[in-house]
């Protein structure tokens, strides 16, 4: 399995190292925006492509490469490993960053926040990071690179840091962030069992106890679920994707939240290999909250970007969902089942990372044109942004998991592994998860109501403001960006068997089996063991074209009347404007009404006799003031409590290490 | 697969298309009578999408290409799920292609272009009408998933026709799983295909519409697909409905040219006894305020649940 030269991961590290280096060139001319936009970002996208086909190259050979740099601490050398999982993730990071960074290069203009070479380079550095975490070998260099992530995302983030909102969504995020570092460092000190080896060689041998391994286990969520966004650790990512620009808000919404998911895997299913069956239920559990509290909130919001921040929290409900599945199947000895939960989790996360980034670097563009990231300023851009609009559209359609789109072909796995919960030998747990199918599917009807929402106000109905008429389209870099992601979610929806092909050496490494094929046809997906159940994403295309198409022909051949334009009717109503239409508020109304209790409102109604009737409402989590408002406020005591001991004088502090220095030699005494 | 296979899927889609706009015209002669009022003719369905079709389509001057593509997608989509349903026989070349999830999808698909294009011309109907519509199918449409599961959980495939095959050789009645989930679907299908107590669809009153506040742009031939279209749901609807709950008369694998024989009077009979149903569950109910539209839903979706809770306990 071994193979001696490790050509591949060479290739991968080149890849990173070039990324760092195209940073640094950025520096070279700080303020030039054609070097950074027309040079650095194309180039580091062809790096990433490069990256993209090099891992496909591993993936599809199932290797294991190892390397060891000579860097790192005494003693303990960088190791680094190339393996099935860490490859799918990097086709992941190199596919969705190569179409961002196309974009990235069209986006950036000059006077926008920080200096485009700046940006240039902290945008490789964050690229560089997350490839570096996902082929690192030991806790060491996994935490240095994890920690790398976080503080260039940081500075990502707050590009614009002159906005007050800006450097708190910042702060937030940073300190999220580092409550997950730290009980990552704690998992991994459990992991290493008492051997003091940190490579991840030395853990898959530890054998740790149950008890341990289930704390290894938990620890491991608490941190990859706060960089993931996992209700309730997710109250950073509606902050702080927004506050970035597009092409960030893209690259971390798509491929940073999905490094989280890599970890818990390789914790969960690889480090401590074989896991206790009621370990999934605490991400299943948290998963389907996960994706009905997401999508509950993005139905309401009224910002584009806070939007599709908070589907992005459903999305990886969606995901940790699947892991929970996968481990509760693996656990309980269903491998075949367990296979096929694992391959709907890593073929919805890449299928979210292509469709999110085109929704992020859709709305980055109409930010662009009109300067509005508010959802009752914008409408009717389809006219003035066609390019944008119908792109985009791919991509609502496809997150609304709708067929022959790739966004239905994970939920349809989903829904398949969930058939099979009724086989698990644990009584009430084989009645409660089929009852957690019904919360998947209820959240993948929201989505579609959400997406109709997104869309519809955006890009359909009137312009609600007089200065839309001025929006222009992207431009031709931007415009292959967006192609490209629109493509991948097109292929990923079309040629599903190919793909489940490349993940059954993932699923042969974490689970042990390969999901079996039980269509001979190349394009029949029927991945599930034991049932007739098949999909075939071009058959099904290919038919509704063709009945589209023929009732076109038809009506068009039989009826000549020809088209006119005239002004809409709306019942004969006469004097329509565009305030009539449904705002974002509007559209959202029913559910706001339906889940009231989820929501904490604030709302400011007009009075009968008012000379300027005023209409706000403002809507909260609940959790800000149910847990983190107490929280920060008990933290708030405690370091008050600990000032008093810091009284700045000298003397107080020599006195309090000569008395550590007396109980420390008591202690040595004693024992 | 077989010739047989792809000309009883064929024949479905035409028999669909034909025979949809009967039903509705049925359902609406069965509630004449019902109500005492003289009855349409049978055939006014027909006559209404003939003058459509010959038309002068007229389009609001901002409308968007989307706005005249939606009508075509949501008939095409509706013309392939009739092809999918094992209304008459099961052994349907395509179905190996979409199952009964993708099924769902499909509606869902439909639905989604449907409120798009009603969004696209800003008019305060249509944007209402969209939000409407979509408040209807984020719980219409998980119901239905549930219902489906149900089946599929006590047939072990989500394939429409290996249900409908595997409900036709157990025993006679239904079990109880599918008991819970029959009354969800019924509810379902009400509330999909704008019938009363979801929606009127004979009224253009603004307070109350869904379906009509969404079309109300549309004109002469688009208009006449949309209808069309909607026929087409309520007939496939009520096929599902058949599939799952009453399979009997449906011509099954090998079973020839003589199976469909039998297969086409067998779903005459089948629909004109819904049909009736539907008129009577029309005109014993009154139209429901919009709000509490989605209790009535939670209602279904509630029962489809409760249909898969009691087939898990009692089946394991």
């Amino acid at each position: 399995m071994i193979s001696q030269s490790p050509t591949l991961l060479v290739g991968c590290l080149a890849l990173l190292l070039g990324w760092t280096a195209i940073g640094l060139a950025g520096l070279l001319r700080p303020r030039s925006v054609r070097l950074a936009g027309r040079v650095l970002f194309p180039l580091g996208a062809l790096l990433g492509f490069a990256l993209a086909a090099v891992a496909g190259a591993s993936l599809l050979g199932g290797g294991f490469e190892r390397l060891v740099l000579p860097l790192g601490l005494p003693g303990l050398p960088m190791h680094l490993r190339l393996d099935p999982l860490s490859s799918v993730f990097l086709v992941l990071l190199g596919a969705s960053s190569g179409g961002i960074s196309l974009f990235a290069g069209g986006y950036f203009r000059a006077g926008e926040g920080a200096a485009p070479g700046l940006l240039c380079l902290q945008y490789h550095l964050f690229l560089a990071s997350m490839g570096w975490v996902l082929i690192a070998d030991d806790a060491y260099s996994f935490l240095v690179a994890w920690e790398a992530m976080a503080l260039s995302s940081y500075f990502l983030v707050t590009t614009q840091h002159r906005l007050a909102e800006i450097r708190r969504a910042g702060f937030v995020y940073l300190l999220m962030a580092h409550v997950g570092a730290l009980c990552l460092l704690l998992c991994f000190g459990v992991l290493q069992g008492g051997s003091w080896q940190f490579t991840f060689a030395a853990m898959r041998a530890a054998h740790l106890s149950a008890g341990w391994a289930s704390a290894a286990f938990l620890l491991a969520l608490i941190g990859f679920g706060a960089k993931a966004g996992l209700v309730p650790l997710h109250v950073w990512l509606p902050e702080a994707h927004p506050a970035a620009p597009s092409p960030v808000s893209a690259l971390m919404s798509g491929v940073m939240l999905k490094t989280a998911v890599y970890g818990l895997l390789r914790v969960g299913l690889d480090l401590l290999g074989h896991p206790l069956w009621w370990w999934g239920l605490v991400p299943l559990i948290l998963g389907l909250f996960t994706i009905f509290y997401g999508v509950l909130f993005a139905a309401v919001q009224t910002d584009m970007k806070r939007l599709l921040a908070y589907s992005s929290i459903e999305n990886i409900g969606v995901v940790f969902t699947g892991i929970g599945l996968t481990i509760v199947f693996a656990g309980s000895g269903l491998q075949a089942v367990a296979a096929l939960a694992l391959l709907a989790t890593l073929y919805h996360s890449l299928n979210h990372a292509l469709m999110k980034s085109l929704l992020f670097l859709g709305t980055g563009s109409v930010l662009h044109a009109t300067g509005e990231r508010n959802l009752g300023r914008l409408g009717g851009l389809i006219h003035r942004m066609p390019w944008v609009a119908w792109l985009t559209l791919i991509g609502t359609l496809a997150i609304a998991g709708l067929p022959p789109l790739n966004g239905f072909v994970s939920e349809w796995l989903l829904l398949q592994s969930f058939l099979f919960a009724d086989h698990v030998p644990h009584a009430f747990v084989n009645l409660l998860i089929p009852m957690g199918m019904a919360l998947v599917v209820l959240g993948a009807a929201l989505a579609g109501y959400v997406m109709v929402k997104f869309y519809g106000v955006i890009f359909l109905g009137q312009p609600r403001e007089p200065s839309l008429a001025h929006a222009h389209d992207c431009g031709w870099l931007e415009r292959i960006g967006l192609t490209w992601l629109a493509l991948g979610c097109l292929g990923l929806g079309l040629f599903p068997l190919q793909v489940i092909g490349a993940l059954g050496s993932v699923t042969t490494q974490l689970i042990g089996t390969r999901v079996a094929q039980a269509s001979a046809h190349w394009w029949l997906l029927a991945p599930v063991p034991g049932r007739p159940v098949s999909y075939g994403p071009l058959v099904f295309l290919t038919a509704t074209l063709a009945v589209v198409l023929m009732t076109v022909l038809i009506v068009r051949l039989a009826y000549r009347q020809r088209v006119r334009r005239a002004p809409a009717w709306d019942c004969g109503f006469g004097a329509l404007t565009a305030r009539m239409q449904d705002t974002a508020e509007g559209f959202g109304q029913p559910i706001r009404h339906l889940f009231q209790a989820f929501f904490e409102i604030e709302r400011e109604l007009p009075a009968p006799a008012d000379r300027a009737p005023r209409y706000r409402i403002a809507i909260r989590e609940r959790i800000w003031k149910m847990a983190y408002e107490p929280l920060a406020d008990a933290v708030e005591r405690l370091a008050d409590v600990a000032a008093r001991v810091q009284q700045g004088r000298i003397s107080v502090y020599l006195l309090y290490s000569f008395i550590t220095l007396l109980v420390l030699l008591a202690v040595a005494l004693m024992s | 697969m077989s010739t047989l296979g792809w000309i009883t899927q064929v024949l479905e889609m035409v028999v669909a298309l034909a025979a949809a706009p009967a039903l509705l015209g049925w359902v609406n002669q069965c509630r004449a009578w019902l109500q005492n009022r003289r009855a349409p003719s049978l055939w006014l369905p027909y006559r209404n999408l003939h003058k459509l079709f010959h038309k002068e389509a007229v389009l609001a001057e901002n409308a968007s290409p989307l706005f005249r593509i939606a009508p075509y997608v949501v008939f095409g989509a509706m013309v392939l799920a009739a092809g999918i349903i094992p209304s008459m026989g099961t052994r349907l070349p395509l179905v190996v292609s979409a199952d009964a999830i993708a099924l769902v999808g499909l509606f869902a698909a439909a639905r989604m272009f449907m409120t798009l294009a009603a969004m696209d011309v800003g008019t305060a109907f249509g944007t209402l009408g969209a939000r409407r519509e979509m408040m209807v199918g984020f719980l219409a449409e998980p119901a239905l998933l549930m219902v489906i599961f149900v089946a599929s959980l006590i047939s072990s495939s989500t394939a429409l026709p290996v249900i409908t095959e595997h409900l036709v050789s157990g025993h006679l009645g239904l079990s109880p799983g599918l008991a819970f989930s029959a009354v969800a679907f019924i509810l379902v299908l009400l509330a999909e295909n704008a019938r009363i107590p979801i929606d009127n669809p004979a009224t253009h009153l603004e307070l109350t519409m869904i379906h009509e506040a969404m079309v109300l742009e549309y004109s002469a031939r688009h208009l006449a697909l949309i209808e069309w279209a909607a026929q087409l749901k309520l007939f496939n609807y009520v096929c599902i409905g058949f599939a799952l709950f009453l399979p009997w008369g449906v011509a099954r694998g090998h079973i020839g040219p003589v199976g469909l024989l039998v297969a086409i009077p067998a779903l005459a009979l089948k629909l004109a006894a819904a049909g009736g149903g539907l008129a009577l569950i029309e005109t014993v109910s009154a139209k429901m305020r919009v709000m509490r539209i989605p209790e009535f839903l939670a209602t279904a979706f509630l029962f489809a649940v409760l249909g898969l809770l009691v087939h898990v306990l009692l089946g394991a």
